[in-house]
C-alpha cells in the first residue's frame, strides 16, 4: 500500500470547518437549552471536530485496517472505563437511604 | 561487502533505513503504528481525566456552572483557534516534508512552534489571573490557599466568585483542581510537543527529510493532532458548560 497525500486543499476545508464548529460551540453555550441538551450539544460539535482531525489531519481515513483496529480498540476501553464507573455512580442514589 | 553481494534489497535501501525493515514504506508503516499504540495509551490517560471531570460535574453542577463562568471564554475561544490553525500548519508541515519542500516544511514547523506558544503563553495569563484571584487550590503554591472573593448579590466584579444558587466555595475548589490538573496536563504535552518540532525543525533545516523518509514529521505530526482533540474537548466542557445559567445568577 502506498503512502496518500492528502492535498492542501482538503487541510484548508478542514481548518475552515474546525474553525466554524468553534464559532458554533461559542455561540451555542450562551443559548439556554432545556434540560442537559446544553452538554450534548457542545460535546455533538466536539465530536464532530474531533473526527475530522482524526481522519484528515491524522491521515486515518487512509491508513491501514491496523491502525483503524487499535483506534476502534482505544475508544471501546474508553467507553467501558466510563459506562461501568459512570453506573455505579449513577445509580447509588437509587438505593434507600440507610 | 563483495560486490555480487549488492542484492535488489541493499540497491533500493535509503540511509534511513533500519536493517530489520523490508523498504523504507515498512519501516514508516511501523512507525505510524506505533505511535498510534501509543496514543492509545495517551487516550486512556487523559479518559481518567475527563471521567473525573464528568462524575464531579454530575455531582456538583451547580459549583462547576460557577466555576466555569470564572474562566476568560475570550482567552479560551482564542487559544482553540490557535491550537486549531497549528494544527493546520503541522498538517502543513507533513504534506511538504511529503513532497520534498524542505523550505515550505521548515516555515510550517517554526510557523506550528510559534503557535504553539502563543497558546502556552495565554495559558500563562490565565493561570496568572486565577492566582491573582486566589484561585488556585489547596495549597499548591505554599502561603496563597484557595480563599476567592464571593461576590454579593448586585456585585459585578468579575474577579470575584458569583455563586450560582446550590454553590458553595468548597466544590467551586474541587473544578479547580480539574482545571488545573486537565489544562496542566495539556500544557505539559504542549511543552513536549514544542520540543520535537524544535528538533523536526532542526532535521529538516540538515536535509534529513525526503519523499521516502519523513516518519518523523508524520508521527510528530499524529502527537500535535492528538494534543489538539484533548483541547477540543476541554474547551467546550471548562469553559462553556454552564454559561447559559449566567442570566439565573442572583
Amino acid at each position: 500500500m502506498s503512502e496518500h497525500i492528502v492535498s492542501p486543499r482538503v487541510y484548508v476545508s478542514i481548518l475552515l470547518l474546525l474553525m466554524v464548529g468553534t464559532g458554533l460551540t461559542v455561540f451555542a453555550a450562551f443559548y439556554d437549552f432545556p434540560g442537559p441538551l446544553n452538554a450534548v450539544v457542545a460535546l455533538t460539535i466536539a465530536v464532530v471536530k474531533a473526527t475530522f482531525v482524526i481522519l484528515y489531519f491524522m491521515h486515518v481515513r487512509y491508513s491501514s485496517r491496523l491502525i483503524w483496529l487499535i483506534i476502534s480498540a482505544a475508544l471501546f476501553w474508553l467507553a467501558i472505563m466510563f459506562a461501568l464507573t459512570v453506573s455505579d455512580y449513577w445509580t447509588r442514589a437509587w438505593l434507600p437511604a440507610m | 561487502m563483495p560486490e555480487g553481494l549488492a542484492t535488489t534489497h541493499e540497491a533500493a535501501s535509503h540511509n534511513a533505513l533500519q536493517h530489520h525493515f523490508e523498504n523504507m514504506e515498512q519501516q514508516r508503516e511501523a512507525a505510524t503504528l506505533g505511535m498510534w499504540v501509543f496514543l492509545v495509551t495517551e487516550i486512556m490517560f487523559f479518559g481518567g481525566l475527563f471521567l473525573a471531570y464528568t462524575l464531579y460535574r454530575y455531582q456538583y453542577p451547580a459549583a462547576f456552572a460557577t466555576a466555569s463562568n470564572h474562566l476568560d471564554i475570550r482567552l479560551g475561544a482564542i487559544n482553540t483557534v490557535v491550537l486549531i490553525f497549528s494544527s493546520f500548519t503541522m498538517a502543513m508541515a507533513v504534506y511538504s516534508t511529503q513532497v520534498g519542500n524542505r523550505r515550505n516544511s521548515i516555515i510550517c514547523l517554526l510557523l506550528t512552534i510559534v503557535l504553539g506558544l502563543t497558546f502556552l503563553g495565554i495559558k500563562a495569563v490565565e493561570y496568572h489571573d486565577k492566582y491573582t484571584d486566589n484561585l488556585i487550590p489547596g495549597q499548591l503554591i505554599p502561603g496563597h490557599p484557595f480563599h476567592p472573593e464571593v461576590a454579593a448579590p448586585g456585585d459585578t466584579d468579575e474577579h470575584k466568585l458569583h455563586l450560582v444558587p446550590g454553590a458553595t466555595v468548597r466544590n467551586v475548589e474541587l473544578f479547580y483542581w480539574i482545571y488545573f490538573a486537565m489544562t496542566g496536563m495539556h500544557a505539559l504535552h504542549m511543552i513536549i510537543g514544542v520540543g520535537l518540532l524544535l528538533v523536526l525543525t532542526i532535521m529538516a533545516w540538515r536535509g534529513r527529510f525526503s519523499p521516502e523518509y519523513h516518519a518523523p514529521v508524520e508521527i510528530t505530526g499524529l502527537y500535535w493532532h492528538f494534543v489538539d482533540i484533548v483541547w477540543i474537548f476541554l474547551f467546550p466542557l471548562l469553559y462553556l458548560l454552564g454559561r447559559h445559567l449566567e442570566g439565573h445568577m442572583g
